[in-house]
């Protein structure tokens, strides 16, 4: 990446002021305005930045239909409860997904940090591991929807309380599955190249025609961290509240 | 490259600012970070399964949440390392989300109350 052009001569990538004198230099400079992030970093944030309002919207709707109806909301700590043996354990399956999540999230770190080592077999094995775990997470979800269907739930009612329960846990537990299930897929395409070694040779990519970087596991790993950011707000709110 | 004359030791740069794009951390922080991760998750699970209820379970709730998003982000994305441009770009928007918050909270205390006026009224 070429560095961008100063109408300042004295300011150097090295001596750039840290910051809030360096936030009002770099947005005030008239030219780029994000300095250090490449494209694909800048690219990537604004589209976790937008997919953060689209998940906003869901988890604001949900609080709209929890506040406003007059029904009882059902019970999510039973309702999401799993019996082993006699015992019953509330939120069991969440809280094993919820960790399952987290573990993924550690292994992607450690990809990333592999990836730039120029580790090319470490950073494909892990990159595999976050996606077998994130395969693990979409299945036992597929797991709880099947429990939820069998026992009635709909989206448009259920035998537990408000109506709307079911709308919103196949939309939100829904949409945020499919984001998993995309990020297991580029995983796998990302493992392949990083195999394949595209980021040593800098091979281009099939979409953008950009040269192969590290970096692109780094991107990915935004991208990862980003789903399971989004768990934590899901967990706290549906599942918890 | 810009990065080429950049070392290893020099990923965290004093000031928490990071030269450039280049990412690369001690490992160390990453499983402190894991195992915090791991920790406050438990945390959260515990409060329902203590059966803590109001205020205690919602600031508990909230409170495991923020801490658990605010490791993430920081650590896991890298946003301690990045040039405070970047993060209040993409941090500043949100704001936004609770200005929605507010209005729809509003709202939806209104709507209950017509539904408890008006629905009620026939029984």
């Amino acid at each position: 990446m070429t560095d961008t052009f100063q109408s300042d001569p004295s300011v150097t990538p090295k001596n750039r002021p840290g910051g809030w004198a360096g936030v009002v230099s770099d947005w005030s400079a008239d030219q780029r305005a994000l300095k250090s992030a490449t494209w694909r970093k800048a690219m990537i944030w604004f589209f976790l930045l937008s997919d953060t309002f689209i998940f906003s919207i869901f988890l604001l709707s949900y609080m709209t239909a929890r506040m406003s109806t007059k029904e009882p909301w059902p019970n999510a700590s039973e309702v999401f409860s799993l019996h082993i043996g006699h015992t019953t354990y509330p939120l069991l399956l969440i809280a094993i997904m919820t960790f399952v999540l987290i573990s993924s999230s550690g292994t992607m770190v450690l990809a990333v940090n592999y990836g730039y080592r120029k580790d090319r077999k470490l950073t494909a094995i892990m990159l595999l591991v976050t996606a077998l775990l994130g395969v693990t997470f979409v299945g036992m979800q597929a797991f709880e929807w099947t429990k939820l269907i069998e026992e009635g739930v709909r989206p448009w009612g259920n035998p537990m309380g408000a109506p709307q329960f079911g709308a919103i846990f196949f939309m939100i537990t829904g949409f945020h599955g499919t984001h998993v299930s995309i990020g297991v897929i580029f995983l796998l395409i990302m493992a392949k190249k990083v195999w394949r070694g595209d980021y040593d040779t800098g091979r281009p990519g099939f979409f953008t025609s950009r040269k192969g970087e590290y970096e692109c596991v780094e991107i990915m790993g935004l991208y990862w961290h980003f789903v399971d950011l989004v768990w934590v707000f899901i967990f706290a709110f549906f599942y918890l509240w | 490259m810009a990065h080429s004359n950049i070392s290893k030791s020099d990923g965290i740069v004093a000031g928490g600012t990071a030269t450039d794009s280049h990412q690369e951390h001690p490992l160390k922080v990453y499983f402190i970070v894991w195992g915090l991760l791991f920790i406050l998750s438990l945390g959260s699970y515990m409060v329902d399964f203590a059966g803590l209820q109001g205020y205690t379970r919602w600031s508990l709730i909230l409170f495991f949440m923020f801490v658990k998003a605010g490791l993430i982000m920081a650590i896991f994305m890298h946003m301690k390392w990045e040039r405070l441009s970047l993060n209040y770009a993409i941090i500043l928007p949100l704001f936004a989300i609770l200005v929605f918050i507010g209005i729809m909270a509003f709202e939806a205390d209104y709507t209950r109350a017509t539904r408890i006026e008006f629905f009620n009224a026939d029984q």
